[in-house]
């Protein structure tokens, strides 16, 4: 393994890792908050109990998810040095107004509400959560606003051989963000549902099985299933949608990302949809790829319409050729790329399957929500242990499909880290391959990297996990004491939430 | 002044706010075993900087952010060739945030004491860490015409990089034991105060060291003003600690710090990152800024979102003015 591959190998494990805590914070942030405002609203105490509960779940979450940050926005100049040097005057800034607007927002306001339940009114201790839960949306923006452009670079112009930002509203306004915004926060809403779905689901049945717990308690987890189920529901409806949006914009530009989806080889017109494919998606000659087909169905996600022509991986591989060179620049830079053929076809099977996993993981958190809905109608619940083991697998679904998501996103433009764009709503001229991003370093420094936060990672799983299941078994008496009556010789100023 | 050299004191303002304020976080961090005789105790000092470590530990990502804005390559040649370091930080700042947030989630005693040693450790390293790395920044590294490090990934560690080190790390124990002092009651408060007496002047001659080296090496005349400033500050602070008015000591260490950081920044301007293999080879301000678009626009920002920033964690620190003690701890209610 070179620098190069240890490199990449590290920034996909820290990152998929990053992005399992990313959306669950997200989804859950929003959630509470809303629960904390009906709680304010209502007075009920049904709704404080819940606050109180997913409250505790997110903060276990939260830190994970911070701490695994640092690693990212410190890795583009550890290990992708000649990329930040290259991107840094456009790519940078996003970068760093979201430290300054979201993550300043994001970790003060958090400190306020989990400390100040008893020293702020009810009203600013509420602000707190949503300034909190805000800000990790506003966080998001920026951070997908830098990656679109990776993907599709907008508002720039080439000076002495750099790209130089233009303007920050082509960058904030770029078409790739616009859909993938709405996609990513859509798929955190997904996990969040997900998650309220299994861990209720499995306390109302309980409950039920037990005939235990007072009715106040069911009410919290009847309140929660019900909630998460139709969140979920609604945000599959919103990647769904988001999601053909950003088809019909990779169709226009990365056409070798669509191709590569579908491991689509030949052009055809119209194209068909694969829907599964048997025998070995990895050659990119396709002569032993057979595979279910919707007729015409490509050629309407990329454009709308039956008849459009999709270009097909051997056509993009020469027109890709022709357009960025058919071999890498002698430069001693690329180790031993250096002069050699490009190879312009990502990797097929990732791609193909990583589409499909993430398309079909999505439908079965959403074909679980609705059962969950059916199922619980009226004041149901079923007493077939089948039905919480199913919830609680069902919240492994959207956190499955986000990461292919993110995998077939990044996988699918390489061999680009800045993917150059074939039509005119992107930039001329402005790209780069991964092999030129990478930085100067020894092998046993990258490996040392590598197998130190993926041990760390994998150790920290293990406790986050051991932690939330704690929590989410204990229920609500685990994070709400029951009242007792006040003894008067205690002082009675007791931080709450204390660590 | 342009807009390139703005930044340039906004990336050292940034690391101002990073050093004293988690300089006192991982002061705490470090004080823990020493000063917290009890699970109680430990509660109450972890509490001390509960609402606010993670705020403050943004600073650093946004001087991080910032410089890879504004500077990039100075941000990408710091960051890969200080590779190891930055992994041990990194390391160190994960464990310290992760065991803050989970000490106190399960109710048994090898468990808190194993996340407090890591609290310990995360603290000590990265102060060591961000200590090398902000030394090595001023004293140079062994760059080529490219920005590229030359040799083995040790190629830089030295003697005056230790001493760069202890700096930090001696600063933070000092600010910590201060913020102690200041933030608890009781008996923890006394502790705290005779502790940091006793300890200061060892700890915070590294850091006089490192300034004095700086100053020999590549320090003008003015530079000895702020030198001069930090020895009066620490001094100042000392006697104020002494007279019992730890709030003044804290606002002496935030003179001493900010001094510090002048001195530092002061000696590199108008560099941002020395090479040692060739003065031809050093980044400057000029060679590195981004263009005039991108820092006006950041300029912008920084313009409206500092501000707000200061003012909010302000407010923070406002609400949270109470000192604690052993009292105000509940008792331990987990699953
Ligand atoms: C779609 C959303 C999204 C994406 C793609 C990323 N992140 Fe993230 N990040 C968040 C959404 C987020 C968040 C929701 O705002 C987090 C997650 C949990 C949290 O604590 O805040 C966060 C935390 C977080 C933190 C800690 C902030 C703090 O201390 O409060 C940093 C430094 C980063 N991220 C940096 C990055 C970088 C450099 C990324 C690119 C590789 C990245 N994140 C991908
Ligand atoms: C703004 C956010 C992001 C940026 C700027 C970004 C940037 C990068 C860069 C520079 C690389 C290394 C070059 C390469 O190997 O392709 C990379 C690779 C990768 N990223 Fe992203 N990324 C972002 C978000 C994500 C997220 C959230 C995920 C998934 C959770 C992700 C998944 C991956 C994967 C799997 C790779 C490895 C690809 C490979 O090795 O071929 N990325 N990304
Ligand atoms: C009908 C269903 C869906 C469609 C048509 C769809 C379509 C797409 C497309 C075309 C991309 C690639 C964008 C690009 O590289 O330019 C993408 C990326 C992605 N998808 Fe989906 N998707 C669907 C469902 C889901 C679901 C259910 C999830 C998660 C719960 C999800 C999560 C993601 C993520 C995280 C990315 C990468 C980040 C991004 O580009 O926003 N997708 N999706």
């Amino acid at each position: 393994m070179d620098v190069l591959d240890l490199a990449r190998w590290q920034f996909g494990i820290t990152t998929v890792y990053h992005f399992l805590m990313v959306p669950l914070t997200i989804g859950l942030g929003v959630l509470v908050a809303g629960m904390q405002t009906a709680w304010v609203r209502t007075g009920k105490l049904k709704y404080l109990r819940m606050t109180k509960f997913w409250g505790k779940l997110m903060l276990v979450n939260f830190a994970m998810g911070v701490v695994t940050g640092i690693v990212q926005e410190f890795q583009f100049g550890m290990s992708w040095s000649a990329y930040s040097r290259f991107v840094g005057d456009v790519f940078g800034a996003p970068l760093a107004m979201e430290g300054l607007v979201a993550f300043f927002v994001e970790s003060t306001f958090l400190g306020l509400w989990i400390f100040g339940w008893d020293r702020l009114s009810k009203r600013v201790h509420l602000a707190c959560i949503w300034a909190f839960s805000l800000a990790t949306i506003a966080s998001a923006y920026f951070i997908l606003a830098a990656n679109s452009w990776m993907q599709h670079p907008v508002g720039a112009e080439i000076v002495d051989g750099q790209p130089r930002l233009t303007s920050i509203w082509a960058v904030f306004g770029n078409s790739t963000v616009l859909a993938a915004f709405p996609h990513a926060i859509a798929g955190a809403f997904a996990v969040g549902g997900a998650f309220l779905v299994g861990i209720a689901a499995w306390h109302l049945w309980r409950k039920h099985r037990d005939n235990t717990g007072d009715p106040a308690d069911r009410e919290v987890w009847r309140g929660s299933l019900r909630l998460g189920g139709w969140v979920g529901l609604v945000a599959f409806l919103g990647v769904a949608i988001s999601g053909d949006f950003q088809g019909k914009l990779m169709f226009e530009q990365q056409p070798m990302k669509m191709a590569a989806a579908e491991a689509l080889c030949h052009t055809e017109q119209p194209a068909s949809f694969s829907v599964f494919a048997y025998g070995d998606v990895s050659q990119p000659d396709c002569e032993s790829v057979k595979s279910l087909t919707v007729p015409a169905l490509l050629s309407f996600l990329a454009h709308n319409d039956f008849t459009t022509e999709v270009k097909g991986i051997e056509d993009l591989r020469e027109e890709y050729g022709e357009k960025y060179g058919t071999h890498y620049p002698d430069d001693p830079r690329l180790g031993e790329l250096a002069g050699q053929p490009v190879d312009y076809v990502p990797n097929l099977p990732v791609t193909y399957w990583g589409f499909r996993l993430m398309i079909g993981f999505g439908a079965l958190a959403a074909g679980a929500a609705a059962f969950v809905l059916w199922v619980t109608r009226k004041g149901r619940v079923p007493r077939t242990k089948w039905f919480p083991r199913l919830a609680l697998a069902g919240i492994a679904t959207p956190f499955l499909a986000n990461s292919f998501g993110w995998i077939f996103t990044e996988m699918g433009r390489q061999p680009f880290v800045v993917v150059p764009n074939p039509n005119p709503s992107g930039v001329d001229g402005v790209w780069m391959y991964t092999a030129q991003g990478v930085s100067g370093l020894t092998v046993g420094e990258v490996l040392t990297s590598l197998i130190v936060l993926t041990a760390l990672y994998g150790g920290l799983a293990v406790v986050e996990f051991f932690l939330l299941r704690r929590y989410a078994r204990a229920g609500v008496e685990g994070v709400m004491p029951p009242e007792k009556p006040k003894d008067p010789d205690e002082p009675s100023d007791k931080l709450t939430f204390a660590y | 002044m342009d807009l390139a050299t703005i930044w340039f004191c906004i990336i050292a303002f940034l690391w101002l706010g990073y050093l004293f304020l988690e300089g006192f976080d991982f002061g705490v961090g470090m004080l823990l075993h020493r000063l917290g005789r009890t699970d109680t105790e430990r509660r109450v000092l972890v509490n001390t900087i509960g609402p606010v470590w993670d705020g403050n530990e943004v600073w650093l990502i946004v001087a991080a952010g910032a410089t890879f804005a504004a500077f990039p390559g100075w941000y990408a040649s710091l960051f890969s060739s200080a590779y190891l370091p930055l992994l041990l930080i990194l390391a160190g700042l994960i464990g310290r945030g992760v065991a803050f947030e989970y000490r106190g989630k399960v109710d048994s005693d090898r468990w808190r004491r194993n996340w407090d040693r890591v609290i310990l450790a995360g603290s000590v390293i990265p102060a060591l860490g961000i200590g090398l790395l902000l030394s090595w920044n001023v004293l140079g590294l062994p760059l080529d015409a490219a920005g590229d490090r030359v040799g083995s990934a040790f190629a830089a560690f030295g003697w005056e990089t230790l001493i760069g080190a202890l700096a930090v790390a001696g600063f933070s124990i000092v600010h910590g034991g201060i913020f102690i002092t200041l933030k608890t009651a009781g008996e923890l408060h006394a502790r705290a105060r005779q502790l940091t007496l006793r300890i200061a002047p060892i700890a915070l001659t590294p850091l006089v060291a490192l300034l004095l080296l700086v100053q020999l090496r590549v320090g003008s005349a003015w530079s000895w003003i702020p030198l001069g400033l930090v020895l009066l500050a620490a001094a100042l602070g000392y006697l104020r600690l002494l007279a019992d008015r730890e709030g003044q000591a804290f606002a002496a260490m935030g003179v001493a710090i900010a001094a510090t950081v002048v001195a530092l920044f002061g000696a590199l301007y108008p560099n941002v990152l020395p090479s040692t293999v060739d003065p031809n080879f050093s980044l400057s301000i000029a060679d590195t800024a981004s263009g005039d678009y991108t820092l006006t626009v950041m300029t912008w920002v920084a313009a409206f979102g500092a501000p707000a920033v200061l003012v909010y964690q302000g407010w923070t620190y406002w609400v949270f003015r109470k000192r604690i003690s052993t009292s105000h701890i509940p008792p331990v209610h987990v699953p």
